[in-house]
């Protein structure tokens, strides 16, 4: 077969297959041989379309499409022969660099400057480095800017072979000296004076201010690139795609998301409400028929001679539970509290009514806030800005969070109520009035406890989960979206 | 097999000579698809010209495009083919008069290609012209329904149990279309490959904007696509499609706008943007004075 033409590719190929699943991708085999079978027809020279098409016939769902990206370039970014790392070839490809630059913009002195830059390595100085930056990102040049990315990250980034600290030390060091925040204002000055004497309004100033904030992050994504680039060739693929072994974004954990996965989990939840709410609008419209109707039958067989030819079946009435969710709003578990509110009101459709409550040591109902406004990221703000939660101390006590319930509200919970609490259940060593819990219980339709706390923690340190769960219908580990979404589709 | 691209440039370059500006993505699938021979599911917001793509490709390649609209509801009489049965029936009735005719050979002779109506999937794979294939919005039909699909997917074949399996004379290219309104079948995304179509870049954009508004001027587009950029910035229920984009851009046009100002923003942002509470948060993070505007417009 062709196997024996291009055998690296395939070699490459399947270690890339593997380390796609290990990241948790569904790739199935069949997909994998389209993947073998598109390698045939698309040229690894293409770098772009190569990606692409890898991307068409294994990752067919958009939210891995990230993880997808980072592993290709940790396992191809060596084979395109732009990307060489080795010195020799350095210089040179620099040196094309420079002639672009020149054709482009006729620069002699950022040509000079980036011979020199690159043939010692060291020759620019820091502030020649900042002030070709500088100019780079008021005229959006992607040349010059891929080329300063690269030549920060051989200044600032501190490689070294064989040191064991992940890419985001290097970035990290290489955009302190950059101090792109500072670049952006002056970006902005200078525009400012570019027009002057007239003003710029507010709205061009944004809409400045974006270009720039775009042009900054291009240059970011160059710096990753040019240090993840420099990771494979010191460590090789392999050990590299471990160190970035991400989880998808419906495994991120809710208690422990960096802001940038918290900002990739807000983006995430957008779509699932939407499907779950199609989804579960279509089950309750597609549900079996209700149970025999006795007396149509028994009506319309009079036109069949007495015979119920013709079985009449009852419209099916499926109740709508009311939902009641108390949710813990400390920090720990914030997000948590933050993203299961979503999601209930995305789908409040579904349910009679939702009343919410939140708590720390106080509680206080935040139903109004969600009431008449479309925009549920708005109320969820107001929920974190406005709502009075906080009774002494501002930790979380939930003994006298539930103590406050049920004085307030506790006559409110009926047979019909389906009672969530969420939160870790860390009580800070105060009394638990787990009586509470088994009040509500009683008095309840449903009372369910979620907790986003590994199962491993319960009943550790100050976690009273176990006294709390004896008198909740189930106690839940919900640690991400994945499980999330399982609990509420099972609720309705 | 001869193939209709002979690379991902000409694919392109095809693409974008009936006016469809292809990004890497669209037309290193487009050309993967041909080679292949396997369907494309194209997956994206609403309004970034998934349609638009299956219509253009088939411009391009001078085929006939046949169109499935997916909707609840949908069999395979109207998916696939049909019997027509009043012929049937009046065939049955020509038979009757004549008496040598055994039950076997008018039961042959009702179910013979003669008496089938062919539906879309039946038309595009029994056609002798090269065609496109859309089927669009298919995550509107149901789970089972997709059931269907798969065999014309992976084969390009039919089975009618009376007549027997009818192959494809040649493989048309499929584009399949979702709003991802719901999740499909894995067996169905293992069939297709995948091609997601989101809001175009901001260079890209333009680009289009240039394409598809005529006496457009280049300044004009590219404050077009850069405040569009912003926009989609924000957190929204429905960030502006390239649609409404172009509409907007049109909007401009006969206004006769040259340089947008923030008022003539303003006064036309219901164009891109079709909720309430979107308008009002890209106002008040745009307007320099929010608080009169808010006043100002009653939504």
């Amino acid at each position: 077969m062709s196997t024996t033409e291009s055998e690296p590719i395939f070699l490459l190929l399947e270690g890339f297959v593997q380390e796609l699943r290990t990241a948790g991708l569904p790739v199935s085999l069949s997909e994998n041989i389209d993947a073998a079978e598109a390698v045939r027809h698309i040229p690894l020279e293409d770098r772009n379309a190569f990606k692409y098409s890898l991307a068409a016939t294994m990752v067919k769902n958009q939210a891995h499409w990230k993880t997808f990206e980072t592993l290709f370039e940790v396992y191809f970014s060596l084979r395109g022969d732009e990307y060489n790392l080795n010195d020799d070839n350095d210089g040179d490809r620099d040196g094309d660099d420079s002639d672009d630059s020149d054709e482009d913009q006729d620069g002699d002195q950022d040509g000079d400057g980036e011979g020199q830059g690159r043939g010692g390595g060291r020759g620019l100085t820091q502030e020649e480095l900042a002030e070709l930056l500088f100019q780079a990102l008021l005229r959006g040049d992607d040349t010059l800017m891929r080329a300063i990315a690269r030549q920060a990250v051989k200044r600032y980034a501190g490689m070294e072979p064989g040191r064991p600290v992940g890419g985001t030390y290097y970035l990290y060091r290489t955009l302190r000296n950059l101090d792109l925040d500072s670049v952006l204002e002056r970006l902005m000055d200078q525009t400012r004076q570019d027009v002057a004497p007239e003003q710029l309004t507010p709205f061009e100033e944004r809409l400045e201010r974006d270009e720039f904030e775009a042009r900054i992050d291009k240059l970011r994504k160059e710096i990753e690139a040019e240090i993840r680039r420099r990771l494979v060739a010191d460590r090789g693929a392999e050990a590299m795609a471990k160190t970035l072994r991400k989880p998808l974004p419906e495994d991120v954990d809710f208690m422990h998301a960096s802001r940038e996965e918290m900002v990739m989990l807000r983006k995430a939840i957008y779509p699932l409400t939407r499907k779950l709410a199609a989804r579960l609008a279509r089950k309750r419209r597609h549900r079996r028929k209700g149970p025999l109707d006795f007396r149509s039958t028994v009506r319309h067989s009079l036109s069949y001679g007495g015979v119920p030819a013709d079985p009449r079946f009852k419209h099916p009435r499926p109740a709508k539970p009311e939902i009641f969710v108390i949710a813990d709003i400390s920090g720990s578990v914030a997000a948590f509290a933050r993203f299961t509110l979503h999601l209930v009101y995305a789908i409040s459709s579904q349910f009679s009514r939702v009343r919410s409550f939140v708590f720390i040591d106080g509680l206080d109902e935040v139903t109004s806030y969600f009431e008449g406004i479309d925009d549920i990221t708005e109320a969820i703000h107001r929920v974190n800005t406005e709502a009075d939660v906080v009774w002494v101390d501002g930790h979380s006590d939930y003994g006298h969070a539930l103590e406050v319930f049920w004085e307030r509200y506790g006559r409110e919970v009926g047979p019909k109520t389906t009672v969530l609490i969420l939160g870790d259940a860390r009580n800070n060593y105060h009394a638990s009035q787990a009586w509470i819990c088994k009040e509500i219980q009683h008095k309840a339709r449903k009372l369910f406890w979620l907790n986003p706390e590994p199962k491993a923690y319960w009943n550790t340190g100050d976690s009273i989960v176990g006294d709390y769960g004896t008198y909740c219908d189930g106690t839940f580990e919900v640690r991400n979206l994945r499980q999330l979404e399982k609990f509420v589709d099972n609720l309705v | 097999m001869t193939h209709r691209f002979d690379s991902v440039d000409a694919v392109r370059d095809g693409l974008r000579e009936v006016n469809y500006l292809a990004d890497d993505s669209i037309a290193g699938v487009a050309f993967l698809a041909d080679r292949l021979a396997k369907p494309v599911l194209v997956e994206g917001p609403a309004g970034t010209g998934k349609t638009q793509l299956a219509k253009s490709v088939a411009e391009m390649s001078g085929a006939r495009l046949i169109r499935l609209q997916c909707y609840e509801g949908l069999d395979e009489a109207k998916a696939l083919y049909e019997w027509n049965y009043k012929k049937q029936l009046l065939r049955i009735q020509v038979e009757r008069g004549e008496q040598d005719v055994s039950w076997a050979e008018v039961k042959d002779d009702i179910f013979s290609d003669e008496f089938l109506l062919p539906r879309p999937l039946l038309e595009a794979i029994t056609a002798p012209d090269p065609v496109v294939l859309l089927i669009d919005e298919i995550d509107r039909v149901e789970l089972e329904t997709e059931a269907l699909l798969l065999e014309i997917l992976s084969d390009y074949q039919v089975s009618i149990p009376e007549l027997g399996t009818i192959e494809a004379k040649q493989i048309p290219m499929v584009f399949l279309t979702s709003n991802n309104t719901r999740e499909l079948s894995e067996a169905l995304k293992r069939r297709c490959l995948f091609l997601h179509i989101d809001y175009p870049s901001m260079e890209r954009e333009k680009e289009i904007v240039l394409t598809k508004v005529p006496d457009i001027n280049d300044k004009l587009a590219d404050q077009v696509a850069r405040i569009v950029r912003s926009i989609r910035q924000l957190e929204l229920k429905k960030a502006p499609s390239v649609s409404e984009t172009l509409d907007w851009a049109r909007t401009l046009v006969i206004l006769g706008i040259e340089n947008i100002t923030e008022k003539d923003a303003l006064d036309t942002v219901h164009i891109l943007l079709k909720y309430r509470s979107d308008i009002e948060k890209a106002i008040k993070e745009f307007s320099s004075n929010s608080a009169a505007h808010f006043e100002a417009k009653p939504a």
